[in-house]
């Protein structure tokens, strides 16, 4: 695996006595969909949690090596910065849309920051200069071009929350993606989508991964998995049981034993 | 109709039970000492009332999804009350007496206050019950900065608004990690403490005998009431009437209220307003996009508490004299009333439940006071004197009142800060 963009080195999460995650290692290469699955319980959410800073691991390494800007030690880092800095952006399982506001709005919150850079505290937007008008112009702009990708434009200025819940989830998928991340984190993304939203949203994913960033990606869902997956990685337990690609993961008979009971094992 | 008669039933007796020791009976001190009465017709009325009040409620069917189009008296109201209210606000002086310009001065200390809250409360959904503090900042700082160093009021203005600003990063610190009722009880404590201070910080604040001769504003170096050398109406060559300083600073805070009104308009359409109201929806998922929730959230409590620091220096300035009475708990409450009555984040809201409860208080003891005038009714003139007594009690009717028929405030809806439409329109143009 050529070139990877996320190293996850001995990772350990212990909470009191429970041991959440035991000294997984694993790493995700840039320009590719690497899935972690593995059965309830097992620890993907709570790496997730510790990739994007949640969570402060209680062991290990978490290392990004974004292309411009040289390597970030996520394990040390702020939530606010890895989102912001590192340019990681994540999306929950159960969605957590600003259901209040706008689809617009919710869109150009995940911008702030590129709004805000040149913001003098507030004052450039305060004064409504030029500067700042050009910046808004440009998030609006490039909200746009996510709502027209989901196909959301029409929908633009209605109240997030009042959205189906399969367009909920591409809004989401939406407002990570405006924040210009170089990984992607999505926990679950097909969770309650029927058939047709979940080829939709798989569709969605490879372009994403062609275009612009490698993702990585916790679902249940196997047939969008082993279809879109370049690499699996299987946490069972909270340790690591197996990885590779899509055809070898389906043979492993530790991952099967893992998914249907221990017998086989 | 059964269901409503049952309703009716059950809230009668209910304030039967309440009411029947508490108001049913009393006390007289006779020769033979105290002698127990009955006082069948106020504890008759009560049951009436709460009677009526069941029959009337009724019991609403669950909705599953509001109607997204509001109702079209309610855009009217939005549209043209605003207007309205400008116009009123602008003609009074004009047509009032000194008595309702006095009134309309405090009523709109009262809406720079909400507004100023609701950046915090409405905007970012943090619950503030100690937003007096601030308030109480303001008027001290001006208060001590004028009498001790000679500063005037309009050097003093942007120094209370900054000091107040610098206590509410101050409260915010602490409170960073805390939401929602948690918050609520240190806001509260911190509300409290400031008055304890200013109490008992003799020395600086002369305690609870406060802080008296405070110069009043001047409009460009000029003063306003009397007739002296330096005065307005001597520079003029008009005899200046008291009515004078009244109008003026009623125009003020007018001015100052209506500069609040621009600043909270302008915050909603910019990063940091919609960082805010990010804020309010969801604090996780904030910090998943890259926003420093910290330094939101000090923000939040900082532009907010500011407000109430020029109120406060206004408030100092007018009644030229503070103490530590005027900033207690009761007042947070009614602040945080408005802003809730008003419907949480609605400007106009905001400003409408402002004047009913705090205007209307005054209205009704002037109407009743001028109904008493007629013969028929010199009753009117005894409710009128004892209205102060009764305030709380209508207070809270109209709070319980306003929660049952419309629990999200007078105007409630959002309207967007920024459209996808507006924005389009603008980019063109």
């Amino acid at each position: 695996m050529a070139d990877p963009i996320l190293r996850v080195q001995n990772l350990a999460m212990r909470f009191g006595g429970l041991l959440a995650i035991d000294d997984v290692s694993f790493s995700a290469a840039a320009g590719d969909i690497t899935a972690i699955i593995g059965p309830n319980g097992a620890g993907k959410t709570t790496a997730f949690n510790c990739l994007t800073g949640f969570y402060k691991p209680s062991g290990g390494e978490i290392i990004l090596q974004s292309p411009n800007g040289g390597p970030h030690t996520l394990h040390t880092m702020p939530v606010h910065h890895i989102a912001g800095r590192a340019k990681i952006a994540r999306t929950f399982q159960n969605i957590r849309l600003f259901a209040g506001m706008t689809v617009l709005e919710n869109l150009l919150v995940a911008q702030h920051g590129a709004i805000t850079k040149n913001g003098m505290l507030g004052l450039a937007a305060l004064l409504n200069t030029r500067r700042h008008r050009a910046a808004e112009c440009q998030a609006i702009e490039h909200a746009r071009h996510w709502l027209q990708r989901i196909d959301l434009i029409g929908s633009a200025d209605q109240p997030a929350g009042s959205l189906p819940y399969g367009a909920q989830r591409l809004l989401e998928i939406a407002r990570a993606m405006c924040t210009r991340p170089t990984l992607l984190c999505l926990d679950e993304p097909a969770a309650g989508l029927n058939p047709r939203e979940s080829a939709a949203l798989a569709a969605l994913l490879l372009d994403i991964k062609r275009q612009h960033c490698a993702i990585l990606l916790i679902e249940h869902d196997m047939s969008v998995v082993m279809r879109i997956s370049d690499h699996i990685v299987v946490l069972d337990h909270g340790r690591k049981i197996a990885q590779g690609r899509p055809a070898d993961i389906r043979a492993n008979p530790q991952v099967i034993a893992a998914y249907l009971g221990e017998e086989a094992a | 109709m059964i269901g409503r008669l049952r309703r009716a039933a059950i809230f009668a007796s209910l304030a039967f039970i309440l009411c029947a020791a508490l108001i049913g009976v009393h006390t007289t001190q006779t020769e033979a000492g105290l002698v127990l009465g009955a006082r069948p017709i106020p504890l008759f009325i009560m049951v009436v009332m709460a009677a009526l009040a069941g029959f009337a409620i009724a019991p609403r069917r669950t909705q599953l999804a509001r109607p997204a189009s509001p109702r079209r008296w309610g855009a009217l109201i939005s549209r043209f009350l605003p207007a309205l209210l400008l116009i009123t606000g602008i003609a009074l002086p004009f047509v009032g007496s000194r008595y309702a310009i006095d009134t309309g001065t405090i009523v709109l200390i009262y809406i720079m206050l909400a507004f100023g809250l609701n950046i915090v409360v409405g905007l970012a959904g943090l619950l503030d019950l100690g937003y007096v503090a601030f308030y109480a900042v303001g008027a001290y700082s001006y208060a001590i900065l004028s009498t001790n160093f000679g500063l005037g009021f309009w050097t003093c203005l942007p120094i209370s608004g900054l000091m107040a600003a610098g206590f509410g990063v101050l409260l915010g610190f602490p409170v960073l990690r805390l939401r929602g009722d948690y918050l609520a009880v240190v806001t509260l404590g911190f509300g409290e403490i400031i008055r304890i201070v200013l109490n008992n910080f003799t020395s600086l604040t002369n305690g609870p005998r406060g802080i008296a001769d405070i110069p009043r504003p001047t409009l460009f170096g000029y003063s306003v009431s009397g007739n002296a050398d330096g005065s307005l109406a001597h520079m003029l060559g008009l005899h200046a009437t008291p009515i004078w300083r009244v109008i003026f600073l009623y125009y003020l805070i007018f001015a100052l209220a209506l500069a609040t009104n621009a600043f909270t308009q302008r915050l909603r359409a910019m990063p940091i307003g919609r960082a805010f109201e990010a804020l309010r929806e969801d604090e996780i998922a904030c910090r998943a996009l890259g926003i420093d929730v910290t330094a939101v959230k000090l923000a939040a409590f900082a532009i907010g508490a500011m407000f109430a620091g020029f109120a406060g220096c206004f408030f100092a300035a007018r009644a030229a004299f503070v103490s530590p009475e005027s900033f207690v708990f009761m007042e947070s409450a009614t602040v945080l009333a408005i802003v809730v009555l008003g419907g949480l984040g609605s400007q106009i809201g905001t400003a409408l439940a402002a004047i009913i409860m705090i205007g209307g208080g005054e209205f009704l003891r002037e109407s009743l006071l001028d109904l008493s005038q007629s013969p028929s009714f010199t009753w009117a003139a005894a409710i009128a004197g004892d209205i102060g007594q009764y305030r709380m009690l209508i207070f809270g009717m109209a709070m319980v009142g306003m929660m049952v028929l419309r629990p999200r405030g007078l105007i409630a809806g959002r309207k967007a800060g920024i459209r996808l439409v507006g924005a389009e329109a603008r980019q063109n143009g």
